[in-house]
């Protein structure tokens, strides 16, 4: 059986605990160096399921800044950060943009759309 | 205020002669009929960021509407504008919001409420004024492109200026003075809001949230990040921001290391950087080079108290904010202050809390009068404790309880020296202890506090200090 450790720190509080989690043919078996629950769940995600939720901005035409900043609606996997990232940069809108509006649908394949965080008007 | 400043206000259109007022000791002489002849607002707010906002929105709702925001940017909502990394808003909206979504929420808030507001207005002075020997409220004056010149009167004002990052020119590192050094927060104006890249090898010193937000800002926008150097032996910056912002994409942090060589002519061609010995001096023999084209300094925050000090509000040395009494009100009757020109905070959720509170003491103070709060006390009843950091303390906000004004509960934030494991905050009164809390971890970059109950306050005082007007309450941190 392949067993693997991997070193994390937990991110829920400032304790910043050193967590160990210990995986056997890709499940974790063991969680340790955490105080609290939300430090073996932490664990557990981070090492096989990490995501996150990227922030970034998209260029706009015709309004009265050049970049609206945007978020991925939801969490998505760690993996697909550059993915994104790649198609951000070809990505463009044109103004008026609102809060909530998809600056680019189902973002990289992911199946999450980014959409806008702040408004941009027409100039 | 001479005659002809005077003369001028009265019109439509304000005069930029008018100088009078850059000279606080000449508005002793205003009279009367000087005040009421410029328009007047019960409030006035300095700042329509996030402290900005919440405060006028809470003296709005605690029933002061006559309120008016000066904002000098072409928007409101702050520094939050730039800030499109997502995180706030975890405590007041229980979502994780990004900077601009929070500051809407906020901006929503003061817009259903028709709170005027200018923008691109500079607020030049504030100028506390007497009539008849008491005082009255203050002469602010603005200037701005639409309505030029103007001077308001304000019964009671607001400081929420925010703060500003400190520049190289605050650091002494050594080098020459190439292009390519920037604040991390002047990058992120150039990234987020003008579409444009400083540089492309990035090298950051301080390892502030703002440091470590740019460098993964930076990442994703296809620059190459070498390196995070902080001085101190710990992260300024939350650990959140440490696993996301570097771990994530394999930046290197070096702890106890500064930059000691900035070099190139025209731009930043490389940085040195060398470990550091407990007296912060570099240790030679442990440079390193790195050949980058741009430095981004991420080496702390100072609340702007340009505005608060020549205005004469009393600045505490600690936090370079006001000091301030329990209802966030400064060493000026009517001026209170809130949000990072206060103090630097690391959550805007606390800023909003903060600003709220302000809120609702200025628009008390407007109500009831000058009595409302402790400041103006007649000297029989004006029974004071001084708040003192103890050990391992290094302020709390606010410095004074005026114990005729104590709410139910008075919050006491503060920030730890250093960083401490496994302690207990300790709370006392003349000696009495009033609370002990225990802490798995504390750090100076992120800020504690204390919930005081005002009977507790009381039945210390009844038991130490019945009668005296001189108490301390002290906030300590203790090793256990």
């Amino acid at each position: 059986m392949a067993k693997e450790i991997k070193e994390l720190t937990c991110i829920n509080c400032p304790l910043g605990c050193a967590l160990e989690v210990t995986l056997e043919d890709g499940e974790v078996t063991a969680v340790s160096g955490n105080t609290c629950p939300r430090g073996e769940a932490y664990g557990k995600k981070e090492v096989t399921n990490p995501t996150r939720i990227v922030t970034s901005t998209v260029r706009v035409t015709g309004g009265t800044r050049p970049v609206v900043s945007g978020k991925t609606k939801e969490d998505i996997p760690k993996s697909a950060i550059f993915d994104i990232t790649d198609a951000l940069a070809d990505a463009q809108v044109k103004a008026p943009v609102n809060i909530g509006d998809v600056l680019v649908e189902n973002i990289a394949g992911t199946g999450v759309d980014f959409v806008a965080t702040a408004h941009v008007s027409a100039a | 205020m001479s005659e002809t400043s005077q003369k001028e206000m009265t019109g439509e259109k304000m005069s930029v002669t008018s100088v009078s007022s850059a000279n606080p000791t000449s508005a002793k002489a205003i009279s009367e009929s000087d005040i009421k002849a410029l328009p007047s607002h019960d409030l006035i707010v300095v700042g329509g960021g996030p402290a900005g906002l919440a405060a006028a929105v809470a003296a709005f709702d605690a029933g002061i509407t006559d309120v008016l925001i000066l904002e000098r940017d072409n928007e409101l909502g702050g520094i939050l504008n730039q800030c499109i990394h997502n995180g706030f808003g975890l405590h007041t909206f229980k979502e994780e919001l990004t900077g601009p979504e929070y500051a809407e929420r906020f901006e929503k808030l003061a817009e259903e409420r028709d709170i005027p507001y200018q923008l691109n207005t500079m607020t030049l002075d504030i100028v506390p004024v007497d009539i008849a020997g008491t005082h009255a409220g203050c002469i602010v004056s603005a200037v701005s492109k639409t309505h030029g010149y103007q001077q308001f009167f304000a019964k009671a004002v607001i400081l929420a200026m925010g703060c500003r990052e400190r520049p190289r020119g605050a650091l002494n590192i050594a080098g020459t003075r190439p292009a390519g050094v920037f604040s991390a927060g002047t990058a992120q104006r150039f990234v987020n809001l003008e579409g444009e890249m400083p540089g492309k090898k990035v090298f950051v010193l301080g390892s502030g949230d703002i440091g470590l937000i740019m460098a993964r800002r930076m990442v994703l926008e296809g620059a190459e990040v070498l390196g995070v150097a902080e001085i101190m032996p710990f992260s300024g910056g939350l650990k959140r921001n440490i696993v996301q912002c570097l771990n994530d994409y394999d930046i290197p942090l070096f702890l106890s290391h500064t930059v000691v060589d900035i070099r190139g002519k025209e731009r930043v061609e490389g940085i040195t950087i060398a470990e550091v010995d407990d007296h912060m001096k570099p240790i030679p023999g442990t440079e390193k080079s790195f050949d980058v084209d741009t430095l981004l300094l991420s080496c702390g925050l100072l609340p702007e108290n340009e505005l608060s000090s020549k205005a004469g509000v009393q600045l505490s040395p600690a936090t370079k904010g006001a000091v301030v009494d329990n209802t966030l009100q400064t060493s000026i009757p009517g001026v209170f202050a809130c949000g990072n020109v206060l103090h630097v905070h690391d959550l805007v959720d606390y800023v909003s809390q903060e600003a709220k509170l302000a809120g609702e003491c200025a628009a008390e103070y407007l109500e009831k009068g000058a009595g409302a709060a402790g400041a103006s006390d007649t000297e029989g009843e004006a029974r004071i404790v001084t708040v003192k950091p103890g050990n391992g303390v290094s302020y709390t906000v606010p410095s004074i309880l005026h114990l005729n004004a104590l709410a139910p509960t008075t919050i006491i934030r503060f920030r730890v020296r250093a960083v401490f494991k496994r302690a207990a905050i300790k709370v006392t009164l003349n000696g009495e202890e009033l609370m002990s809390k225990k802490r798995p971890v504390m750090a100076p970059g992120e800020m504690e506090q204390v919930i005081l109950a005002k009977e507790k306050i009381f039945s210390a005082l009844e038991n130490t200090n019945p009668q005296g007007s001189e108490s301390v309450l002290e906030i300590s941190i203790e090793q256990s």
